[in-house]
């Protein structure tokens, strides 16, 4: 127990509200965790002083492995011993969060025995995030957790750990089984996840469906999105029923099409399928009448990041449409291509979003050995970036001519 | 003849000890220099191999300072022993 209370007026204002408050759950850690309590400590220094007390430690880790320990130091071991090290671990979680009673408990029982106790359900990165321990405690955490069938997650120049939505297992609009593509691609790129050689670091994020409940597009470097080839299948019956409690199909789904693909003629729904963008909108509005087509995949898109060291890029269509089947060699392939000409062209933390804009999509592709299709674009229906030879050609005979 | 993974393993060893202090190398900078100086002699899997070996190992150690690298084992400067 610990046996000083920190006085943190800063952060108790971080307590008030509806709303959950980290500082309310580290205060609560903090009564049985000596960790916990001088974290509190240096927290509240932090905010009275506007300046953080975290060094950043590079080296720390398990043996073998590159990857899922994340080295910090108290830059004020003097004042706060207890969280002198206070270094992150990165651990797999399982496709789509899904976990029994017994599988946390026995996480949160290795993390109160070697750790703050103080955990992240989950990261952005999806893992599961154990926040706080000393350098001497993670051989013992790694051992532990490995004997309870668990892994360490991606950290570093490396595959981050594969992430995906709930999918199949809870979600009707599943296009493909993100869950058990997340968990194929996690064990087949083990030697990545652990050994970080990359410019940088690469993800793959898997969404169901074009609703993309995990950012995938915005998040990831190799986004696999769920969509259909075929038409929306439509039970018509179920769009009367909509509309006679009162749903105006036209204002709330009609009118909001981005493609202006369908038509309400107060009686039956049309929609022109060849102008479908996939964007989910007339599904999720009425669910019980609309679903995805039965001839379904994902189109796979490239390049997303946040912004760290340039800005922030949304991902690209590399794949317009693919089957998504085990074992899932046509993204494999493709992505192992795309690793090695990144791996020997791309510079030092050089995200692969930023190599393509550096490189040009044309070249890229042509590296990659990918044919450029008219889907290929900035935006949806506009500015398309893939410059064709022929049509260089084409003018250059127009300009011999004249 | 193709080299060996002990023996790529070891090029690489003289490679981040001569570094060390000058330059943080990465897999990737390590592979490159690898195949530069061995030609065929040696490929991109023998070089991975000979990484994953050093590690093992305990020779080398992966660092993160911004990205990641491969060093001889030392006591971090941001350490608090």
């Amino acid at each position: 127990m610990a046996d000083t209370v920190v006085k943190t007026p800063k952060l108790d204002e971080l307590e008030k509200g509806k709303w959950p408050s980290f500082v309310k759950e580290i205060k609560m850690a903090a009564k049985t965790s000596p960790m916990a309590q001088d974290l509190l400590g240096q927290l509240e220094l932090s905010y009275e002083q506007k300046l953080g007390h975290w060094k950043h430690g590079g080296i720390v880790g398990v043996m073998g492995y590159g990857g899922g320990v994340i080295g910090r130091y108290s830059d004020m071991p003097d004042k706060f011993p207890n969280v002198s090290h206070f270094h992150t671990i990165r651990i797999n979680q399982p496709s789509g969060w899904f976990y029994t009673s017994k599988a946390l408990r026995t996480l949160c029982d290795i993390w109160e025995k070697h750790g703050s106790g103080l955990t992240n359900m989950h990261g952005s990165t999806g893992d599961i995030i154990f926040l706080g321990t000393s350098t001497p405690h993670l051989e013992p955490i790694f051992s532990e957790l490995t004997k309870a069938g668990f892994d360490l997650g991606g950290s570093g120049s490396d595959v981050r750990t594969p992430s995906c939505c709930v999918g199949p297992a809870r979600c009707e609009w599943a296009c493909y089984d993100t869950l058990a593509m997340a968990y194929d691609l996690t064990m087949s790129f083990q030697d990545e996840l652990h050994r970080p050689a990359f410019p940088y670091k690469f993800k793959f994020k898997m969404s169901g469906c074009p609703n993309d409940c995990v950012a995938s597009i915005a998040r990831s470097d190799m986004s696999i999105i769920g969509t259909w080839r075929d038409s929306i299948q439509i039970d018509k019956d179920a769009v009367a029923e909509y509309a006679s409690r009162g749903m105006d199909i036209k204002a709330d789904v009609v009118d909001n099409c981005p493609a202006k693909c369908m038509e309400w003629d107060g009686k039956e729904l049309h929609i022109e399928n060849s102008y479908c963008r996939r964007c989910m909108h007339c599904i999720n509005v009425m669910p019980k009448a609309l679903r995805p087509g039965k001839d379904r995949g994902a189109t796979v898109l490239i390049g997303a990041k946040a912004p760290i060291i340039e800005g922030a890029l949304l991902a690209s269509v590399l794949y317009p449409f693919v089957k998504i089947e085990a074992p899932y060699q046509q993204i494999k392939d493709v992505v192992a291509k795309i690793w090695d000409v990144w791996c020997e062209e791309g510079k030092n933390r050089e995200r692969i979003g930023e190599f393509i804009q550096r490189v040009g999509l044309g070249n890229f592709l042509d590296a990659i050995e990918v044919e450029p299709v008219a889907e290929m674009v900035a935006h949806p229906r506009e500015n398309p970036y893939v410059f064709y030879e022929e049509y260089f050609e084409e003018d250059e005979t127009a300009e011999e001519q004249k | 003849m193709a080299k060996t993974v002990d023996e790529i393993a070891e090029a690489m060893y003289n490679m981040i000890k001569e570094a060390t202090g000058l330059k943080k190398l990465k897999a990737t900078d390590l592979t490159k220099a690898i195949i530069e100086l061995y030609g065929d002699e040696a490929d991109k899997q023998l070089c991975k191999d000979a990484i994953k070996q050093l590690v093992n190992s305990g020779r080398c150690v992966y660092t993160y300072f911004g990205g990641s690298f491969i060093e001889l084992p030392h006591r971090e400067g941001a350490a608090n022993d």
